[in-house]
């Protein structure tokens, strides 16, 4: 089996594997960053996504027999402290539903920022397109990109909440909207009682 | 751990009936420290409980709550977590009633365990099935800790307060963190549990607040998280190759020929058994990376047996239909004189819908990783029902269930779609054939495609309603045909409809008629079941009849519902009652917030929907844009929600955002197809998600924060979004939207 000695997160990592290894497969299995997602294999949903010389790419559409000294970046190694403004953003923005889809997200975002530092909201669109959320937090992924792009985000990966205040998010969300119904004082939300008794759903 | 059925697709474990007799225990730790959980009756607190007995009877030890002497306060999350958010939201709630910085919590993934009640994720039941009990821990924990300082200080207890994690004494100014409070607090009795105040909704500090998920930081710097990252010494990978044909059997494989291929250690068929959600039958490669199991599945060669399958074609379920709205259904429920009203109509509106069957398509794909050690199986995996795989592992290895130990693992999505184990299934039977390595099992995204054990099944409506002199809607007849599993008996799981669905209840005559084709394909629950179908086909027909009499579509939503009023179920039915007031309440709020009824240019439209799924009330309203050549864009979704009292504000706001992007691109985009028993769509190129740059440019959501209970949010805005998507494409260009999905149609407009 030959042998590859590839640049990755500024570190020589050399692996024994097929000629046809996808990048993407020899990073999950044999180099222990499982942060690359598999998604589709096809270059379709960009879960994959790392960056090859700074340019992102599909890691599932890369055999390792392609990148040769080329220094690969994957998720892992976007900051080495784990401190890109784009990871911070994600955070202040709460963006992550189950998660999966966000480093390819954040790495793609990450090139095309370094190429746009400024972009426009459709430039974002357009570099934002070939990566999927099945969970649909694209409202989030632009507004995190707009702040990191415009240094707006905590000094530091922020932990829970940090920044998590109304208002912050780029949608407006109106928690006191429209009229609420009279409160039964006996059985109001505090005791945990339906005020209006509701069936087992 | 079994669990039944609700009539709107929720797991509930029977365990949840035993919730009011439940009460809270306190042991002391080896190291200091103390631990709250709940106990049942009858159970020694002392007896060392067996922590893979997922029942009532044994007891264990079930930390929700957990402070050492170097003040480290660790919160359970207790139930799987796959995008929805309750690995945040549910620990929230303990960490209110505490009175704890929720910032500085360690958060500890439960697996599955006998002592914390039902273990699941569906049906949209975590919040509600876990409010009072989680505040209860926390509550009881804090009035342990304020006892402890009261004790410490030689000072009453009601002259104390908390904040933050520390008990302060104000008069004095001293105060203690919970940590130095620890081991003295696991020394005292436990009080009753109706005797520990809770806090008034006014005193709440965490929940109610925007808090990010507690596994953001690891997501963002890609940490291993998910089931698919899974990763144990001396791990073998696995691949599993079925018939694409549902319920196809293996005739012969070329397993000897895949042995000898580079990084194959093994290459066998399963069996398989006759449970559609379990083992399937299928040829199994066992290899020493993923690539290698997936560059071997490439060189199989099987003989399947696809008889199953002869006959069955998505063309041929669509003809079916047809021919047989024109004979007439089964009568299922029939009001007044729906005939009578017909005839005496101003207007009489006839339509046809339809929508396919869809994959739920979570974005990592279906695995399992399994290790067969210790006379048992341990693993880790991404399920909604951890207890159900439990089961299903131990009749399909043979082993006693409590030899079958199930850690959980983020799942990435769920939707529905890992309330099967068929994944766990797999692994286990595999497991049993690596001499004892650990084996991690990862579906191709065609494997996943094909495979989706069940998919959202598809359905006809033939309407009729009629709309009377006064612009009211006097009469509604559908006649549903809908799908049976193997059968034209019994509707499939997912694929059947209540008696009391709206609008029944709501009109004098209302019939509905129903008539079963019988498919092979399986199917099953999909975010928001049956719903997810149905409010698309209602909500825009009652549009349709709107129209038809000259009536507001807003107004004559308000007018169907009446009153305010509790609507009951039906006789016989399960359904819960129906709230019109809440309902009401989001449909103006929805209306109002979105600017509903100010002028819009020709080509743009606004469209109304609402809908009471999982005990929550949603209404939306879409606003669209239509170019002449029929290019559809969504400037704005504004979403109006009553589901109570909101926990986590982000986690909130992000699931109704998500339900809009993921009703957006399902009606415009998705269906699956079948031809002769085998599904036609196989990746992303052929069943699409949405993307980015075809995503609401702008989501607005309002949470109308009503006096009652919290309850679910994973499934209730979803079945809203098409309607009303569909809605304001005809407010736009005068055409209806009437075949799921939206891209089959022209949109054109002159």
């Amino acid at each position: 089996m030959p042998t590859y000695t590839l640049k990755i997160n500024g570190q020589a990592r050399t692996i024994n594997v097929p000629a046809d290894t996808p990048l993407l497969w020899a990073l999950r299995d044999h180099l222990d960053l499982v942060g690359t997602k598999y998604g589709c294999g096809m270059g379709l949903c960009g879960a994959c996504t790392v960056h090859l010389n700074g340019a992102a790419v599909r890691s599932c559409q890369t055999p390792v027999s392609a990148v040769g000294n080329t220094p690969v970046t994957t998720i892992e190694g976007l900051d080495p402290a784990g401190q890109h403004p784009l990871q911070k953003a994600w955070c202040d923005h709460d963006v992550a539903q189950c998660g999966y889809c966000q480093a390819g997200q954040i790495m793609t975002a990450a090139a095309f920022l370094k190429q746009n530092p400024s972009p426009s909201d459709p430039q974002i669109d357009d570099a934002m397109a070939g990566n999927l959320c099945r969970c649909g937090t694209y409202i989030r992924i632009r507004a995190a990109i707009k702040d990191a792009a415009a240094g707006h985000t905590s000094q530091k990966l922020s932990l829970r909440g940090d920044r998590l205040q109304p208002g912050d998010a780029a949608i407006h969300l109106d928690r006191h909207g429209g009229q609420c119904p009279p409160r039964d004082a006996k059985a109001g939300f505090a005791s945990g009682q339906p005020a209006i008794p509701e069936g087992a759903a | 751990m079994k669990t039944k059925r609700t009539p709107d697709g929720g797991h509930r474990s029977p365990l949840q009936d035993l919730s009011r007799r439940e009460f809270l225990r306190v042991s002391t730790l080896a190291g200091g420290g103390f631990v709250i959980g709940y106990a049942l009756p009858g159970t020694a607190f002392a007896q060392a409980g067996n922590a893979l007995d997922n029942t009532a009877r044994q007891f264990t030890p079930n930390p929700f709550i957990k402070i050492t002497p170097e003040n480290i306060i660790t919160i359970l999350a207790k139930n799987p977590e796959t995008g929805q958010g309750v690995k945040t939201s549910l620990p929230m709630i303990v960490a209110e009633e505490l009175d704890a910085d929720f910032s500085t919590i360690v958060i500890e993934q439960a697996g599955l365990r006998g002592d914390v009640g039902a273990q699941f994720a569906g049906g949209s039941r975590s919040t509600p099935d876990n409010y009072m009990r989680l505040r209860q821990a926390g509550a009881t924990a804090r009035v342990m800790l304020i006892e402890a300082a009261a004790q410490t200080w030689g000072v009453p207890a009601a002259e104390l307060t908390t904040d933050k994690g520390k008990v302060i004494h104000a008069p004095t100014g001293r105060s203690l963190t919970y940590g130095q409070l620890a081991t003295k607090a696991a020394t005292l009795p436990i009080p009753d549990e109706k005797t520990v105040r809770l806090k008034k909704e006014g005193e709440f500090r965490v929940m109610g607040s925007r808090v990010g998920g507690v596994d953001n930081p690891a997501i963002v710097t890609g940490q291993r998280l998910f089931g698919i990252d899974q990763k144990f010494p001396g791990m073998v990978y696995a691949a599993y190759e079925k018939c694409p044909v549902y319920g196809g059997k293996v005739v012969s494989a070329n397993t000897e020929r895949i042995k000898k291929l580079p990084g194959v250690l093994d290459c066998f068929v399963l069996e398989g058994t006759d449970n559609v959600t379990g083992l399937a039958p299928g040829v199994a490669i066992i290899g020493t990376s993923t690539w290698a199991t997936f560059s071997a599945k490439k060189q199989l060669q099987i003989e399947w047996d696809e008889s199953a399958g002869a006959g069955h074609s998505s063309e041929g379920y669509a003809a079916k239909a047809a021919e047989l709205a024109k004979a007439g259904g089964a009568n299922v429920r029939n009001d007044g004189d729906t005939a009578a009203a017909f005839a005496s109509a101003a207007k009489v509106v006839e339509s046809a819908y339809s929508y396919p069957f869809l994959n739920h398509a979570t974005l990592e794909p279906q695995g399992c990783t399994a290790w067969v050690k210790d006379g048992g199986i341990e693993m880790w995996t991404t399920s909604q029902t951890p207890g159900s795989g439990q089961d299903l592992v131990s009749k399909t290895v043979n082993l006693p269930k409590e030899k079958v130990r199930i850690n959980f693992v983020r799942g990435g999505g769920g939707f529905g779609r890992r309330l099967a184990n068929d994944y766990m299934a797999e692994v286990a039977a595999i497991a049993m054939r690596t001499n004892g390595a650990p084996v991690k099992l990862t579906w191709t995204r065609e494997d996943d495609m094909r495979h989706d054990v069940y998919h959202r099944p598809g359905g006809y409506h033939f309407l009729k309603g009629a709309v009377d002199a006064q612009g009211k809607i006097s009469a509604w007849h559908d006649h549903f045909v809908t799908f049976g599993f193997k059968n034209t008996e019994k509707p499939a799981s997912g694929a059947d409809l209540s008696k009391d669905e709206l609008p029944a209840r709501f009109l004098p005559n209302f019939r509905l008629d129903q008539t079963i084709i019988s498919t092979m394909v399986p199917s099953g629950p999909m975010r928001a079941p049956r719903s997810n179908a149905l409010a698309f086909v209602f909500q825009s027909f009652i549009d349709e009849l709107a129209h038809a009499a000259g009536r507001d579509p807003v107004a004559l939503r308000l007018e169907l519902l009446g009153e305010d009023r509790i609507v009951p179920s039906s006789p016989g039915q399960q359904g819960p009652p129906y709230n019109t007031g809440r309902m009401k309440g989001v449909i103006k709020l929805a209306a109002e917030k979105s600017g509903w009824g100010s002028p819009l240019p020709k080509g743009e439209g606004r469209g109304i929907a609402f809908h009471f799924s999982h005990s929550g009330y949603i209404a939306m309203v879409a606003h669209v844009v239509v170019s002449k050549d029929g290019n559809l864009r969504v400037p704005q979704v504004t979403a109006a929600c009553d589901v109570g009292p909101i926990i986590n504000l982000s986690g909130a706001e992000n699931q109704v955002e998500g339900s809009v992007v993921d009703g957006l691109g399902t009606i415009w985009l998705q269906e699956m197809t079948y031809e002769e028993g085998r599904a036609v769509q196989s990746n992303f190129h052929d069943f699409p998600l949405l993307r980015i740059n075809a995503a609401p440019e702008r989501i607005a959501v309002h949470f109308l924060q009503s006096a009652n209970p919290p309850t679910g949010l994973g499934e209730p805005p979803y079945p809203v979004v098409p309607p009303a998507i569909c809605n304001a494409i005809f407010a736009a260009t005068g055409k209806r939207i009437r075949q799921w999905p939206i891209n089959k149609s022209d949109l054109s407009w002159a």
